[in-house]
């Protein structure tokens, strides 16, 4: 089934009311005519009208939502399954949502980047309009701010890696909490700068934050031996780190050998598959929908092996985050590709694109 | 009718063709698919999605009308109006959307999986049936139940029974009620007598019936009347308040006449809500009558059809099937099922595109010497009917077939 939206927080009595009065409808609801007079009344997923579109740079654009009903809140750092129409198509995307939660009028934004061969980017970097209605679904993630909020934090971000980034700095801003912040990011030039003039601003604002830019055009990339310059404590600091794999990795290991590795936070949105975790040695998959039947060599998810088997299953993300490929699995055990867990029970859900079968598996799909 | 090929038993229409015509053929009909897969977007979602708006208004509007249904304006105005909306949700709409046209958009509510229409068939019951078993076996004879539904004699090939001499009578019973006919024709006696369906099955599939006629009884003839009801008798009671009389006794006024008008409004659009859903049954009965059971089409034994090719299916497809020919809001009122022909080669295409592909497929069948079986709503009626007649009795021969398509120049009759 396709994707939908999170059940948006309607007020009981209105809920109550459209109960009342569904045997009128059946075997529609009152929300399918509701809804031809305003879509965002819809009370089966939430959805959100386009206020504002900003371009930050020449292919990254904030777009400015307001929710149907009261936004149910997210923490910084996490992102938004999102879900656009695109030549008639339902498309669903995850974006780090850049707004802060504490937002006094109730907006959400995010901020995609272009990708030239992408289908969703395009639309909200160029399609998009006030007024488009768009489809929210779940907030996820774990890569937020710890509880308390940390008092020293260093971020370290690069291009379009700042946008979790962002959430932070503008809910701390909020809070009055930017005593002793450091921000390290990097763009490849100064128009590449997302969120230019906010970031300016908050520095402004602030005598405890501190920006340092980096046009890696002109200086070159960070490397880990550059924080001690840049940033002498950083060895005690909570440091969020979101960018490229490349970045990532350099600076995992810097902290793994000469940092406190608990201090450390960040943001991978393509997971590790095939990486030092456990891959197991695969296995077979029946799917007993379709009668189909693969075998997954070590590290194939589930979802890889049966397309190569020829069978015809649901996928969005492909990297564990939007829950559009699950099957119930009705026998065996699978391995997290991420993680290397190997879990599993009869009935339980899994995505089949970071999990791969462990030994024989049967899944409903 | 002119220039017929006139023979007792129709050769097959396809036995002029070799296994490598059937392929290359097949190959012709699947790039015609490719081609409008590849193409759709923007402008068909907007077309179903304005489809099922303006349904949805046409109910909104009707059922408002039907609110003064002891008016005989409002009552006839809401009545047509909510015919109008069944027939759509029916046909345009559910029909096509349980096909899985639609599917192609990814919305989770224009969607096979979760679709559920204004009918007494379930969604689960009919995709089934119709879905698979109607347009896997169609028109091969003691596969396809569709081919008389079981109770009717519509080929001469099925064996006479004296019950058949009722079927003039049946007939229009299953016109007039045709949803309930389809639901209890979903249950698939064959396979319940033969076994094939656990008792479970049964049971599931008799409840979901039940559900579905609950629903629409309690919505058409309690529901809706109930307001009906509720807007006359508080309209009423307001005017004879408003009536400059005695005081003696005017509450007694009021309720007497809040409750005749009530009374009367209740029952007057119970019997509108009633003759939409006649007049959607009767509509529906006569598109799908059409479709298959007009003198142009062929049938199949299953000895025919035994290792068919895809080929052999196209052809057994375009040859089963027969096209009504009438206005563009004809074709919409009948979900675009006047493209019979095209919605059998390829059912899960939106039915927007039938009209369009329709020159296509004809030039298929003029190559290929296959016959394109269309005609006049009222000549396939009236044939359909007259088979009906016909076939109550024993006996009864192939109606002729009017061979190759061969162009527009050469009308077929």
């Amino acid at each position: 089934m396709a994707e939908l939206g999170a059940t948006p927080k309607v007020p009981k009595l209105r809920r109550k009311a459209l109960h009342s009065v569904r045997s009128l409808f059946t075997p529609l609801l009152p929300d399918d005519y509701l809804e031809l007079i305003n879509p965002l009344w819809s009370t089966r997923e939430l959805r959100g009208r386009i206020e504002r579109i900003d371009h930050e740079t020449l292919d990254a654009a904030t777009v400015l939502i307001r929710p149907g009903f009261e936004w149910p809140g997210h923490r910084p750092g996490q992102y938004l399954r999102i879900g656009v129409v695109v030549d008639g198509v339902h498309h669903w995307r995850a974006y780090s949502l850049t707004s802060e939660p504490e937002r006094p009028d109730g907006c959400i934004s995010i901020t995609p980047k272009l990708v030239e061969a992408g289908k969703v980017s395009p639309y909200f970097v160029h399609g998009a309009r006030p007024g488009d209605v768009v489809r929210l679904g779940g907030v996820e993630g774990m890569f937020v701010l710890p509880d308390p909020l940390p008092e020293k934090p260093l971020f370290i971000s690069a291009g379009s890696g700042i946008t979790p980034i962002m959430s932070m700095i503008r809910s701390l801003h909020r809070a009055d909490a930017l005593g002793d912040a450091v921000h390290l990011h990097s763009a490849r030039s100064a128009e590449d700068v997302i969120f230019a003039d906010a970031l300016s601003q908050i520095d402004f604002a602030h005598e405890g934050y501190k920006l340092d830019l980096r046009l890696t055009g002109e200086q070159g990339r960070i490397a880990p031996g550059d924080l001690d310059r840049l940033c002498p404590d950083w060895r005690e600091r909570h440091a969020f780190l979101s960018g490229p794999a490349g970045m990532l990795d350099a600076l995992s290991e810097h902290w793994q050998r000469e940092g406190d590795r608990e201090l450390l936070h960040m943001e991978r949105f393509q997971p590790v598959i095939g990486g030092e975790e456990g891959e197991g040695d695969g296995g077979t998959v029946r799917f007993t929908r379709s009668g189909v039947e693969a075998r997954c060599e070590s590290g194939t998810p589930i979802l890889v092996g049966g397309e190569q088997a020829g069978a015809t299953l649901p996928f969005g993300c492909r990297m564990g985050i939007c829950h559009t490929c699950v099957g119930k699995l009705c026998r065996g055990e699978v391995r997290d590709l991420r993680t290397g867990r190997v879990h599993g029970s009869e009935g339980e859900m899994v995505r089949t694109c970071v999990n791969a079968p462990e030994g024989p598996i049967e899944i409903a799909l | 009718m002119n220039a017929m090929t006139t023979t007792a038993e129709p050769v097959s229409p396809l036995a002029h063709l070799s296994a490598e015509q059937l392929d290359e053929l097949a190959r012709e009909f699947d790039a015609i698919r490719d081609r409008v897969a590849a193409d759709l977007g923007e402008r068909d979602r907007r077309y179903i999605e304005s489809m099922i708006a303006m349904q949805r208004r046409l109910a909104v509007g009707g059922r408002m009308a039907l609110l003064f249904a002891r008016h005989r304006p409002a009552q006839a105005a809401g009545a047509t109006a909510l015919s109008m909306a069944k027939i759509l949700e029916n046909m345009e709409i559910g029909h096509n959307v349980l096909h899985g046209q639609w599917d192609w958009m990814n919305d989770p509510r224009i969607n096979s999986s979760t679709w559920d229409w204004d009918t007494a068939s379930t969604a689960e019951a009919w995709k089934h049936s119709h879905n698979y078993v109607h347009h896997t076996f169609t028109n091969i004879l003691g596969k396809d139940k569709d081919l008389g539904y079981e109770i009717m004699r519509i080929d001469p090939q099925q064996k006479w029974h004296p019950v058949y001499l009722l079927q003039p009578l049946y007939n229009l019973l299953l016109m007039a009620f045709f949803e309930w006919g389809v639901a209890v024709h979903d249950l698939d006696f064959e396979a319940i007598r033969s076994g094939r369906k656990s008792k479970a099955q049964i049971k599931r599939e008799l409840a979901g019936i039940r559900d579905k006629a609950k629903s629409q009884i309690i919505k058409d003839y309690l529901a809706w009347p109930l307001l009906s009801a509720l807007a006359t008798a508080a309209l009423d009671g307001a005017l004879e308040a408003r009536r400059p009389g005695r005081r003696r006794g005017r509450a007694g006024r009021i309720v007497r006449r809040a409750l005749s008008g009530g009374g009367a409004s209740f029952r007057s659009a119970a019997a509108a809500n009633a003759s939409a859903n006649i007049v959607r049954n009767i509509w529906a009965y006569a598109i799908i009558f059409c479709g298959h059971f007009p003198d142009q089409t062929y049938t199949f034994t299953q000895e025919e059809v035994e290792d068919e090719s895809p080929g052999g299916w196209y052809v057994r497809q375009l040859a089963g099937a027969a096209n009504i020919e009438g206005s563009p809001l004809f074709h919409v009122a009948s979900g675009n099922l006047g493209y019979q022909v095209e919605h059998h080669l390829f059912p899960d295409l939106p039915s927007t595109r039938y009209a369009e592909i329709a020159p296509q497929v004809k030039q298929v069948c003029e190559r290929y010497g296959l016959p394109y079986n269309s005609g006049p709503f009222s000549q396939q009626l009236g044939m359909v009917q007259r088979t009906i007649l016909r076939l109550a009795f024993p006996g009864g021969s192939q109606r002729p077939k009017p061979g190759p398509y061969r162009g527009e120049d050469h009308p077929v009759l």
